[in-house]
């Protein structure tokens, strides 16, 4: 922490509720290192039985879309309803799809 | 001596010292260098309130004389308080020696709550169980501070070292035991803290030397007494400013 600027980085905190699970967005925290985000991230966000692990990644790794991307990126599947599981007919006789 | 009075008073010991660093620790609270680590002070003073809550509780059962945790952590006064001289400590708003203070009572914590997992008494053992887990935590917490500060900037460092001669003569202290420990130990329910002792060191000297600091000479004044009631000026303060409420309003409840 330089002495103008007493602003450390963020990080992005990721928990995963359980064994097996995908981590999710908690939030974010700020600290000057992996170590300091880690304990910084389970005062803040793993104190409550939140989950069974955590990462913590530097925001600066994240490269994210834009506001403009949101066209391009995610509205061409609207006429393409074949992308979708449920398009689909069950074949008869199956009694559960898992 | 009767066993139920010695045990009474090794669950003060406990509860009275976790009592008194979590004030110091709640003292904090808005004023931590940036907001994560006033979180972090805060949810260290609360474990430890939890852990003296426990410990007061079944001190005032074991005492039977219908008094509760909160009688004995607010209608005592401080020659009745056997807590260690290092935990009444003040940082004077400094944040190493806050961090100092945690890590060096944590060590001893950290290490007799594990003996005490053994402990004959089901309900020692059961209290312990459940606070080693959040003192594993101060310890790594407070440890990574001190490396921080000590290995840090030459400010840091003269700051975090001055902290060190502040503290030092509180830390003979942490091991000094009494009948109450001789009775304990002899029936299996208390740990002999002498033999922590050696733990403890190491614990200390591998932070210590991360931190580039060094321990004072051996032989200096070293604090005495805090298991029989003898204190430093600054309990008292803590006392007044811990009980004013309770005493003040004796029918307040929260």
């Amino acid at each position: 922490m330089s002495d103008n600027n007493h602003q450390w980085p963020i990080w992005e905190v990721f928990i995963q509720p359980k064994n097996g699970s995908a981590h999710e967005h908690a939030g974010s925290v700020h600290a000057p290192d992996g170590e300091m985000a880690l304990l910084n991230a389970r005062d803040v966000y793993g104190r409550r039985l939140e989950g069974v692990n955590m990462w913590v990644v530097p925001a600066t790794a994240i490269v994210a879309s834009t506001p403009e991307d949101v066209g391009p990126f995610f509205d061409p599947a609207n006429d393409k309803m074949y992308r979708w599981p449920n398009y689909f007919k069950t074949p008869e006789g199956i009694k559960q799809i898992s | 001596m009767t066993l139920n009075d010695a045990l009474k008073e090794y669950c003060l010991r406990i509860a009275d010292n976790s009592s008194i660093l979590a004030h110091r620790l709640s003292e904090w609270s808005g004023h931590g260098p940036i907001l994560e680590e006033d979180i972090a002070m805060s949810n260290m003073a609360l474990d430890l309130i939890g852990q003296a809550r426990g410990f007061y509780s079944y001190a005032a059962t074991l005492e039977g004389k219908g008094r509760t945790e909160d009688d004995l952590a607010f209608r005592r006064d401080t020659r009745e308080f056997v807590s260690r001289n290092l935990v009444e400590q003040p940082d004077n708003k400094d944040f190493g020696t806050a961090m100092l203070r945690s890590f060096l009572y944590s060590c001893l914590s950290y290490l007799q709550f594990r003996a005490l997992m053994n402990s004959k008494d089901e309900t020692i053992s059961g209290l312990s169980a459940k606070a080693i887990k959040e003192v594993t935590y101060h310890v790594r917490h407070c440890g990574d501070w001190v490396v921080r500060l000590g290995d840090g900037t030459e400010e840091s460092h003269r700051r975090i070292s001055n902290s060190v001669e502040d503290l030092w003569m509180y830390t003979s202290e942490l091991f000094e035991q009494n009948e109450v420990d001789a009775l304990l130990v002899k029936e299996g329910v208390a740990v002999d803290l002498n033999t922590l002792k050696q733990d403890w060191l190491n614990l200390v000297d591998e932070i210590f030397a991360q931190a580039k600091l060094t321990k004072p000479a051996e032989g200096g004044y070293q604090s005495s007494g805090g298991i029989n009631g003898m204190h430093t000026e600054h309990l008292g303060y803590i006392l007044a400013e811990m009980q004013f409420l309770p005493r003040a309003y004796p029918d307040a409840i929260w």
